[in-house]
């Protein structure tokens, strides 16, 4: 039960973009077509299970019995870095429809502060095993569900008049802000 | 090599290449921890010194740094900064802490002090790196400093604390919440657009 409420909270109730701002720029500039959405979402929820659990294990199996925890920060953002050269390097190998699906969004994840927020907030919030990788599963979907349903609004908004001040960002901000105040009204979900 | 005056190098950050209104860096902190005035104006102060120090250390050790591996490098020495900012709020200030969260670590992927380590310190001299650094700063933290009064104001009712409406005033909840900031921002990116296309026209 315990997973479920932590999986349902991810995606809709503290959704990572709408919630927490994190990840706002793949959300402003991979969000003008739903095809390439979907990819950056695919892509930012395969690297977030992994990274849920390698930073589990480096944090509790390496930082915690050492008492090197104020390095946190550091070895967190190398093991990101690197996760994701290794990602990269191993899609291309497996499957390279995939790899060609994802191109430039994978090296770009590297710089995404929700992939780093997830290995901090898994760690402050002291998260079994199990527990992160859910934590990071459900993150991920809320990403791709807050990106996808915001390229399907960008798609249509092409078509409207808007004043010339507005375009681009300016009425991307304020669309996702409506979109926030939309997704304020799952937090009665779950107590 | 910037061949502008010292000048123009420091005020350029402050609107023609703001960080957060013309260049669009940076946004993740400024929409989460400007509910209140107080905790725009932490973060601002704690993404300067990160961004400064990072400056000074990344130009004057740009010659032994191997172009392959810069990146990397540049991380390790911003992460080492933010490390030394996030205990020192901690440790002396720690209701700000606990008020910015993780939003502190979070300033390593900021990507505004990356951007100006591989755009600008790793090519410039110390000098010019450091007032190109107090000039983006100054950017950041006048946008911070703008975003976080409009919604404290407009939220509660208050700035810094202290009450600046009247009894009659019902604050607007929503500024201080997840859309308020969204839509703030939204706003003032147009109206710092407007302004730019206006002042162009009249050249």
């Amino acid at each position: 039960m315990e997973l479920v409420a932590i999986f349902v909270t991810a995606i809709l109730i503290n959704n990572f973009v709408l919630r927490y701002f994190l990840g706002i720029c793949p959300f402003l500039g991979v969000s003008k077509k739903i095809d390439s959405a979907i990819s950056m979402g695919l892509a930012v929820t395969f690297v977030m299970t992994i990274t849920a659990a390698v930073s589990w294990v480096i944090n509790h199996w390496i930082l915690i019995p050492l008492k090197l925890d104020y390095l946190q920060i550091v070895s967190f953002i190398l093991v990101i870095a690197s996760l994701v050269q290794l990602v990269e390097m191993f899609i291309r190998k497996i499957s390279p429809p995939l790899y060609e699906a994802l191109g430039i969004y994978l090296p770009l994840i590297t710089t995404n502060c929700a992939i780093f927020f997830l290995a901090l907030m898994a760690s402050l919030r002291d998260y079994s095993f199990l527990e992160s990788v859910i934590f990071g599963v459900g993150s991920g979907l809320g990403f791709t569900l807050a990106i996808v349903l915001m390229a399907a609004i960008r798609e249509q908004l092409d078509l409207a008049d808007v004043p010339e001040a507005l375009k681009g960002a300016g009425i991307a901000l304020i669309v996702a802000g409506i979109m926030a105040l939309a997704f304020l009204g799952f937090s009665g979900m779950i107590k | 090599m910037s061949t502008k005056s010292i000048g123009q190098e420091f005020t350029k950050g402050l609107w023609d290449e703001n960080p957060v209104f013309r260049q669009l860096l940076g946004l993740c902190p400024t929409l989460a921890v400007t509910n209140a005035v107080i905790n725009g104006l932490a973060m601002g102060m704690a993404t300067s010194f990160v961004l400064i120090f990072s400056s000074l250390v990344v130009s004057s050790i740009k010659k032994f740094i191997p172009s392959q591996v810069r990146i990397a490098s540049y991380v390790v020495i911003i992460a080492t900064f933010v490390t030394v900012a996030d205990r020192f709020l901690a440790a002396f200030f720690p209701p700000i802490s606990k008020s910015l969260g993780p939003y502190v670590p979070l300033i390593v992927v900021n990507c505004i002090i990356l951007g100006r380590q591989e755009a600008f310190s790793s090519k410039n001299t110390v000098g010019r790196s450091l007032i190109d650094a107090l000039g983006m700063s100054s950017g950041f933290v006048l946008a911070m400093l703008i975003l976080s009064a409009i919604r404290e104001i407009l939220g509660m009712g208050t700035f810094l604390g202290y009450q600046v409406m009247g009894q009659w005033f019902e604050p607007w909840i929503i500024m201080i919440l997840p859309p308020g900031a969204f839509i703030t921002l939204g706003i003032l990116l147009a109206l710092a657009l407007q302004i730019e296309r206006k002042t162009k026209s009249r050249k």
